[in-house]
């Protein structure tokens, strides 16, 4: 036995049949749950851009989407216009929600003016929300995030997501009580310029009483998960400042 | 345990103690250092490990005579890692976000070095049922300490257990923060870990004097 397993021509032999295998294994899976997975993601984007406008199920303390049943039927009813804006130009675009960030940053290569900026709006209890999705680097991997706004850019709620963090640290930039540390916050300065929000340490504010300072309590041991969403705010939604100038004049 | 006998019984008893596979083997100690913040990550982690290793174990004694010994660790690799990815696309499709919850950890479990090392050790020898047990018992055994360094690690360093405040409120000072207590934010940091595990080397080296090596 060992010594057929020992010669060379077995091992290549043994070695491209376990290619084809696996490989057709992994092929078979991938393609026939392709189209579940699909939806899935669908259904999350818009629990996402949902939960960013304060419709989720939250209870004390922990983050909580609607179920994926209702989320189509309640994006319907709450989202009023998806917008896509370019250079300026504002167009409307039912599928919006389907773009895919990553993909745009990459094509527009760093042109502000060639990216395609998805904007979503919704209205609720006679109050009106800009959600925009934003996408920036964390410590491992992307991070990213559904901010909504009101029309002076103060942030009305946020919902974060990240795709490789570490657990306990990082990676609780999903959790309530960071998340809810921005809703209330000023993303323009007292002068009306953009200034982000800042994720610092020893602000003197661990409660975030004071919503103007352009800063949030950061995360013990998730500095640079910290720095790369105050990166991603102050990068991705500079970009929106045109239009939310616009809307006010 | 009727249903094992003894000598099976001792390969699920054995790696929670006596032959630990983190205390004694020193195998997944990378995975044991960084995800141990929280307490609930730890027994994700614990659990995604567990049902790899019992799978995996068995996969890989049911082809062990046909493995070219040549190539065996890159078979063993090959087997956890399309065993990972297609319990990953399933969660995806059918437990979505239970695979938001899992997702750094798909990762972690490819690299986990108890994996190979079990594989490569036992299931490599041995018949598929031993190695399943021998798979589960180290994957408890790799979860006891898990669980042990994350109860401590979220405890000191942000006074919750699975996110709850059991010592009260360090911002509103209630609990035992009243009483001037501090989290100490040292605890969520991987070197802490390190120690953590040390002292429960320690305390299991000197509680059995027939573990430690000259």
């Amino acid at each position: 036995m060992s010594n057929k397993t020992d010669s060379n021509v077995y091992t290549v032999l043994f070695a491209i049949g376990m290619v084809i295998v696996v490989g057709a294994l992994l092929a078979f899976t991938a393609s026939s749950l392709k189209p579940t997975i699909t939806k899935n993601k669908e259904l999350e984007k818009q629990q996402n851009i949902l939960y960013a406008m304060g419709v989720n199920e939250n209870d004390e303390t922990s983050a909580n989407f609607v179920s994926t049943d209702v989320a189509p039927e309640l994006f319907n009813k709450y989202i009023t216009k998806q917008l896509v804006i370019q250079g300026g130009e504002v167009s409307e675009d039912n599928e919006a929600y389907l773009m895919d960030i990553k993909k745009e940053k990459a094509q527009a290569k760093g042109d502000a003016s060639k990216r395609r900026l998805p904007l979503f709006i919704g209205e609720k209890d006679g109050k009106t929300y800009y959600i925009a999705p934003i996408r920036g680097k964390g410590l491992w991997d992307a991070v990213w995030a559904y901010i909504a706004l009101d029309k002076n850019m103060v942030i009305q709620g946020a919902y974060f997501d990240h795709k490789g963090e570490t657990p306990g640290l990082g990676a609780n930039i999903k959790e309530r009580y960071f998340m809810d540390d921005f809703i209330g916050e000023h993303l323009l300065d007292s002068n009306g310029n953009f200034k982000g929000v800042a994720i610092t340490k020893s602000n003197a504010d661990p409660t975030n009483q004071d919503k103007t300072d352009n800063e949030v309590d950061a995360i013990a041991g998730a500095t640079i998960t910290g720095d790369g969403v105050a990166a991603m705010i102050k990068g991705d939604l500079a970009l929106y400042v045109p239009y939310f100038k616009n809307l006010n004049n | 345990m009727g249903l094992l006998s003894k000598k099976d019984a001792k390969l699920i008893t054995d790696p929670l103690a006596d032959n630990n596979p983190i205390t004694i083997q020193v195998l997944g100690i990378c995975s044991a250092l960084a995800i141990t913040a929280q307490l609930k990550a730890s027994i994700v982690m614990s659990l995604s490990v567990l049902f790899v290793m019992g799978v995996g174990n068995v996969v890989i004694s049911l082809i062990r005579n046909i493995i070219p010994s040549k190539i065996r660790i890159i078979v063993q690799l090959t087997v956890v890692a399309a065993l990972v990815i297609i319990v990953d696309q399933v969660l995806k499709a059918y437990a979505y976000s239970l695979s938001k919850e899992l997702s750094v950890f798909i990762g972690l479990i490819i690299t986990n070095c108890i994996i190979m090392g079990r594989f490569e050790a036992f299931a490599l020898a041995n018949g598929p049922w031993r190695s399943f047990l021998d798979g589960i018992g180290n994957a408890l055994g790799y979860a006891v300490i898990l669980v042990i360094v994350g109860f401590f690690r979220e405890l000191l360093g942000s006074g919750t257990l699975l996110g709850i405040k059991v010592l009260g409120d360090p911002i509103e000072k209630t609990g035992l923060y009243a009483l001037g207590y501090e989290n100490n934010g040292f605890m969520l940091l991987s070197p802490m870990a390190l120690i953590v595990v040390g002292i429960i080397i320690w305390v299991q080296r000197s509680r059995n004097k027939d573990l430690i090596e000259d």
